[in-house]
């Protein structure tokens, strides 16, 4: 029987096989920021440890960075720490970092890829949910936590047992104005929070194949919040042609090329699992509730709960409703919010920042709300910049910041106050994820864009 | 880690599905640099509700949570796991987990135990009509059991041993150093490194 694209990579990576034990698993790629790695490197200095590979790792700061005054220290005494503390144990352990204000400073999931650092066939984990991204690249990337992160550190290697795998199939050709923020809500909305649990979700289809890399990423990066750790696209013109020119492409490009090619999955290879869905009847997608998987299409209605027939489901969904402030059956383009955030390692790339400065050019945003454009890294705030999105966003009425994940999380000070409402295209819309009794909606580039414009949830068609 | 074995405790009803682990821990309360002190942020935005579980004054002592399906979903933060661990629980029980949160708790020392949404259920209604039902976690047996119930759970057996015997993953895995070595002779060249920035 032939294997999946990840079976592929897990086989190629597995240091040590044993019955009755995880795999002992090789990590190409160890992606590091200020969070989540203090108390590993502490671990490490309490036995004595060092890096094993320095050379396989790097660190960003980026969960409490502030968009505003990077010039001065960061006002925050605990998130100064926690950067401080990070920079020290890069130096001491021989890291490389890239520190607010360096060029490559950026979202840790923004910055692997732009440097080239991410190719296919690795294997590539990060203290992130989010690590899922990488996998757009036909790369087997994961988030783990911080013993996980001090077990790499120490041993470049995770003990891991192999996950299931899933199909997800977006087969057709999507509408104009619907993007892969769309498909993946959808994707979500189908399978549930929990449904990719246990699974390593692999995406197909001709409407993934015709995506460019960036879309790739998007949907890649929401792997988590169907519950599966990784998600991964197979590797093809498109992904090479992303790395081709990066600083840190392979210098033996035909070697790797050749490799890369054969990251595909073997036409009689058995997935445990499949779902498919058609391209077509895929439209703008948001959240009206407070996990990823209660959304819907923008054009109808806040659902009624009591339609729901699922107990667990329908509990939740009343909990929402009222954590969010909404109605059953309203209307969710009547629904009006007061903050617009455009950014994220989901959305805050350059074609994001484009697709959403198109809607802008020449208007102004509506003067009930804010908007905050946060780039995903230092290059790609310099890249818009150089194309002058800054200008429009500026003179649409929006905030142009620094780069970092910001209001995504709320770890800095870009947060939401109790009751205020977000159309975000960053990836969680969890009770206080954005700030304390905030309530986010999450949306595309585009219904972000033209939620700005008319102040309520709206997508392009409407304006 | 503490070897864990058995644990005969009280518990926490906690009737919530999808409880992810933003709620469990926010994230302005991730900034300590030390593995302690994160218990003041567990739950946080529930705290201030007098009737919120973990303020009833009967489930003060109680070291087991048993919580709705999906429980630790969403963020990586091994902050989520230590937040209970500091709070004082040593054992979570639900019907289904999040990936990472699971793997972290393995790896942190905190059981998680998948029962089935009828036993959640049956045990949730038998903790609040007995606030101090005493409830034995047999790891060794792998049981849950109280009154006369007893229900089986299933846990692959080298996370079992692990925390039978408290074991440092790092430790194991410095034991394979050599074929560590060995493996990383056959990488191909073309992969990257980050050192030397390009």
């Amino acid at each position: 029987m032939g294997k999946t694209l990840a079976e592929k990579i897990w086989q190629e990576h597995v240091v040590r096989s044993a019955a009755g034990e995880p795999d002992l698993v090789y990590i190409d790629l160890h992606l590091i920021h200020e969070v989540t790695s203090p108390q590993a490197f502490d671990g490490l200095r309490l036995a004595g440890r060092p890096v094993r590979r320095p050379d396989l790792t790097i660190a960003t700061e980026d969960h409490n960075t502030p968009t505003q005054n990077i010039d001065q220290p960061i006002a925050d005494p605990v998130s100064k720490l926690q950067v401080d503390t990070l920079r020290a144990n890069c130096a001491e352990f021989g890291v490389r970092i890239h520190s607010l204000g360096d060029i490559d400073q950026g979202i840790v999931h923004v910055v692997g890829p732009q440097l080239g650092l991410t190719q296919p066939g690795m294997t590539i984990i990060c203290g992130d949910s989010h690590t899922s991204t990488h996998g757009a690249f036909g790369a087997l990337a994961f988030g783990v936590g911080t013993s996980e992160v001090e077990h790499v550190l120490a041993t470049q290697t995770l003990p891991l047992i192999r996950p299931k795998m899933m199909a997800v199939n977006v087969e057709g050709e999507l509408a104009p104005g619907v993007t892969s923020k769309d498909v993946i809500l959808a994707i979500i909305a189908k399978i549930g929070t929990g449904g990719g649990v246990g699974y390593i979700v692999e995406y197909r289809g001709s409407a993934i194949r015709a995506m460019t890399m960036e879309s790739r990423l998007t949907i890649c990066n929401m792997s988590i919040e169907a519950g599966a750790r990784a998600g991964l696209i197979a590797p093809d013109e498109t992904t090479f042609a992303y790395i081709k020119g990066k600083p840190h492409a392979p210098q033996d490009w035909d070697a790797a090329v050749a490799y890369w090619k054969t990251l595909t999955t073997d036409a009689d290879a058995k997935f445990d699992h499949e779902v498919t869905l058609r391209a077509e009847e895929i439209a703008p997608f948001v959240t009206w509730g407070t996990n990823p998987a209660q959304g819907a299409p923008l054009s109808g209605n806040v659902p009624d709960p009591a339609s729901i027939t699922d107990a667990e489901e329908r509990g939740a969904a009343e909990r929402a409703l009222v954590y969010m402030g909404l109605e059953a059956g309203a209307p969710l383009k009547k629904i009006a919010v007061d903050t617009v955030f455009l950014g994220s390692c989901t959305n805050g790339r350059i074609e994001d920042l484009r697709s959403a400065a198109a809607i802008l050019d020449g208007k102004k945003i509506a003067s009930t709300l804010r908007m905050l454009v946060v780039p995903g890294s230092a290059r790609v705030r310099l890249q818009a910049e150089a194309e002058g999105l800054d200008k429009i966003f500026i003179d649409a009425g929006a905030e142009w910041r620094n780069a970092g994940c910001s209001m995504c999380l709320g770890m800095n000070p870009d947060q939401l106050a109790v009751g205020e409402r977000s159309a975000s295209t960053s990836n969680r819309n969890f009770e206080g994820r954005q700030g304390k009794g905030g309530r986010t909606h999450l949306v595309s580039p585009l219904v972000a864009a033209a939620t700005a414009l008319r102040g309520t949830l709206s997508s392009p068609a409407d304006l | 880690m503490d070897k864990f074995v058995t644990l005969v405790g009280t518990a926490v009803p906690l009737r919530r599905s999808n409880v992810d682990t933003d709620q469990i821990i926010p994230a302005v309360y991730l900034k300590r640099v030390t593995r302690s002190g994160f218990e003041d942020g567990l739950f946080s935005a529930w705290r201030n509700d007098p009737e919120f579980e973990l303020n009833q004054e009967k489930y003060k002592n109680a070291t087991i949570l048993v919580a709705g399906i999906d429980f630790g979903t969403g963020s990586s933060r091994e902050h989520a796991v230590w937040a209970l661990q500091n709070y004082g629980f040593k054992v979570v029980i639900a019907p289904r987990f999040g990936d990472i949160f699971r793997g972290n708790s393995g790896k942190a020392g905190l059981l998680t135990i998948t029962l089935s949404q009828h036993d959640v259920e049956a045990l949730w209604t038998a903790i609040e009509a007995k606030s101090d039902l005493a409830i034995t976690v047999d790891l060794e047996a792998r049981t849950v059991s109280y009154g006369h119930s007893s229900v089986g759970f299933i846990i692959d057996d080298y996370t079992r041993w692990r925390l039978m015997e408290g074991l440092d993953d790092i430790g194991l895995t410095l034991q394979q150093t050599d074929s560590i070595d060995s493996f990383e002779k056959t990488r191909p060249a073309f992969k990257p490194q980050t050192i030397p920035a390009r």
